[in-house]
């Protein structure tokens, strides 16, 4: 598939780096004075290209906030990260917008497509949102919709779905730009088994692609055979980072 | 993402009409009160409109149309000895009482005009000749003489009532603007106007006059002022004096002000509650824009497309209903209903205001929305 347009961004700093994702010294705390709660309390991370990562670990550990401050949708306190060379902490939000336009994808757990918009459309909006014509879009929505095997669903709103199928959806929408890194919070969540399993093998075979990278956020135990890392979160820190295959033996 | 955003406003059925009402109510209720309430200014200023002549002498201390100082009858030589007047003539007004031949009676407001030139008659002559007022005991009744004094079968020209106990013959019907008081009209020569009312020691009510060529009638009014010391106007300046009379002296502009505010306020009410609703009912979806990348900026073009859409389509039906309203209910005059392109101009302008206040609320709301959200579930 083309670029869908020119990088807004510098050229990378530093192509040959082995990491997509790095991520160092990250603080994060919420709320003011006593009520201040500290959530991550300094995680390094780092994500290699071609590499599936899954970030675990029980409620209020930190996964969540972690991916979003990963996606520039939140602010470090203290800490750096670094994606692709560039650095979050020296973006505006408008940059940031627009650099999560260029390089990264979401899968949401609630996958919020637009109720109003059929599955194609919904799959085309990272393209519209680029201002790409609208016609065009449409038609590379549809070669990623077939893909992800939604072909005979382009029409349908996102209340006829069932749940595998919305997900799916959510996935085309997030692959339709080419992002390099594509960020997952907890995709299976919401599914069956057999569904979930089909859903993360798709996300999987992304992952590996060599210029890309997965972060997912799971409590899902069944899918832990699809990450090359898993890093377990515990009050704020990643306290282990394990290769999968530790975890399958 | 203009059609992601008007599918988004159109998806969501019942806040898209409940939008789309609330406007369209706010819209009609404004024009219609608007339009009626200048068909009133309208009315109010007929006495002036009717008669049709640039400059009006009067009673120095005169506040309205209707409100008749009458003059001595030297005043209209004094004004034709006014340097710059290329005629004057007296002119007869008042309210007397019309006999009918079935013995009722009914309000008229008796206009005498001058015989000779006939400079005063109404401009529009539905049946029969004005000219033929310089015959005896004849009269010119309007369109609401007709309808009041019998109706066309008993109300036509040839047909016959009396005016305190005078003999009246109708020889021409004439379409004339209602007054403020919905009386109608009844025109005969100013002599036999006088003979027809009860004696006084003063009956001209007014000098109309027209200034030669190359004299403004501002210019002429201000002469014949300062020669003479009565008042005179032109005919804009005498009707807007009418016009403010009636506000500061009927309520009118306090009634219909405080409904064209209700009509704002309602409008803004409804419009505003519900396009917040919508907003926060939206806040995931504009949430997970904002995540994929969709700035504050492309987030509040969507808004404001999305208001001023239902907005425009709220304006278009609410005029269209109001004008609907003025060409059925008040069609043929019988309500005062006067649509100017200044009230559309300003109801469009309240309903633009309405939209942009309703979008910035939902903007502000939506510039603070975290995209993180989109993770929380």
């Amino acid at each position: 598939m083309d670029e869908v347009s020119t990088s807004t961004f510098a050229p990378e700093t530093d192509e040959s780096a082995p990491w997509l994702v790095r991520a160092k010294g990250l603080t994060k705390s919420f709320g003011e004075g006593h009520a201040r709660i500290p959530v991550l309390k300094g995680v390094d991370l780092e994500v290699a290209p071609g590499e599936v990562v899954l970030l675990v670990g029980p409620s209020g550990s930190g996964k969540t906030t972690l991916l979003s401050l990963i996606a520039g949708m939140l602010e470090v306190d203290d800490g750096e990260i670094n994606i692709l060379g560039h650095t979050l902490g020296n973006m505006t939000a408008a940059a940031k917008s627009q650099f999560r336009l260029e390089y990264l994808g979401f899968i949401f757990q609630q996958y919020h497509l637009l109720p109003a918009l059929t599955a194609v459309e919904n799959a085309a909006i990272p393209l519209l949102i680029r201002g790409m014509n609208r016609t065009e879009a449409l038609a590379r929505a549809e070669e990623i919709l077939q893909s992800v095997g939604m072909g005979a669903r382009l029409g349908a709103m996102p209340l006829t779905l069932s749940g595998g199928e919305q997900q799916r959806v959510a996935i085309a929408r997030a692959l339709v730009s080419e992002p390099r890194l594509l960020l997952c919070d907890e995709p299976t969540a919401s599914l069956d088994g057999e569904t979930g399993h089909r859903v993360v093998e798709k996300l999987h075979e992304i992952g590996k692609r060599h210029d890309r990278a997965v972060i997912i956020v799971t409590h899902d135990s069944r899918i832990f055979e699809f990450g090359d890392r898993i890093a377990h979160m515990e009050d704020g820190r990643i306290n282990q980072i394990q290769q999968a295959r530790e975890v399958q033996a | 993402m203009n059609v992601v955003a008007l599918k988004m406003l159109f998806g969501d059925r019942a806040k898209y009409l409940m939008l789309l009402a609330g406007l369209t109510f706010s819209t009609m209720l404004i024009v219609q009160q608007g339009s009626i309430f200048w068909g009133l200014m309208m009315w109010s200023m007929s006495g002036i409109t009717n008669v049709n002549v640039p400059v009006w002498v009067t009673d120095p201390n005169i506040n309205q149309v209707e409100e008749l100082k009458p003059l001595a009858d030297t005043a209209v030589t004094r004004v034709r000895s006014v340097p710059g007047v290329e005629w004057a003539v007296p002119l007869y007004k008042g309210v007397q009482r019309a006999r009918l031949r079935d013995g009722n009676y009914e309000q008229i407001s008796l206009v005498g005009i001058d015989s000779s030139t006939l400079i005063g008659r109404p401009q529009q002559v539905l049946a029969g000749r004005i000219e033929e007022l310089r015959a005896p005991e004849t009269v010119a009744v309007d369109q609401l003489a007709v309808e009041r004094l019998g109706g066309p079968e008993k109300i036509h020209v040839g047909s016959v009532f009396e005016i305190n106990d005078h003999r009246a013959r109708i020889v021409a019907i004439v379409r004339t603007q209602k007054s403020f008081q919905n009386i109608p009209f009844v025109y005969t020569t100013y002599e036999r106007a006088l003979g027809m009312t009860p004696p006084e020691r003063r009956k001209l009510s007014y000098v109309l006059a027209q200034p030669v060529e190359g004299v403004a009638a501002e210019e002429l009014a201000q002469r014949i002022q300062e020669e003479t010391g009565l008042g005179a106007y032109t005919e804009e300046q005498f009707g807007w004096k009418t016009v403010r009379w009636i506000l500061k002296n009927t309520g009118i502009g306090v009634n219909f002000g405080t409904t064209v505010l209700l009509g704002f306020i309602v409008g803004m009410a409804i419009a505003g509650q519900t396009f917040y609703l919508f907003t926060v009912e939206n806040l995931p979806h504009f949430g997970a824009l904002k995540a994929i990348g969709a700035g504050t900026g492309l987030l509040a073009k969507m808004i404001l497309l999305q208001s001023f859409t239902v907005g425009l389509t709220g304006y278009g039906i609410g005029v269209g209903l109001a004008t609907l309203f003025g060409l059925t209910a008040a069609g043929g005059g019988r309500l005062p209903f006067v649509q100017t392109w200044p009230l559309l101009a300003g109801v469009l302008i309240a309903l633009l205001m309405i939209c942009g206040l309703s979008s910035a609320i939902s903007i502000h709301k939506l510039a603070k929305l975290e995209p993180a959200v989109v993770f929380r579930g």
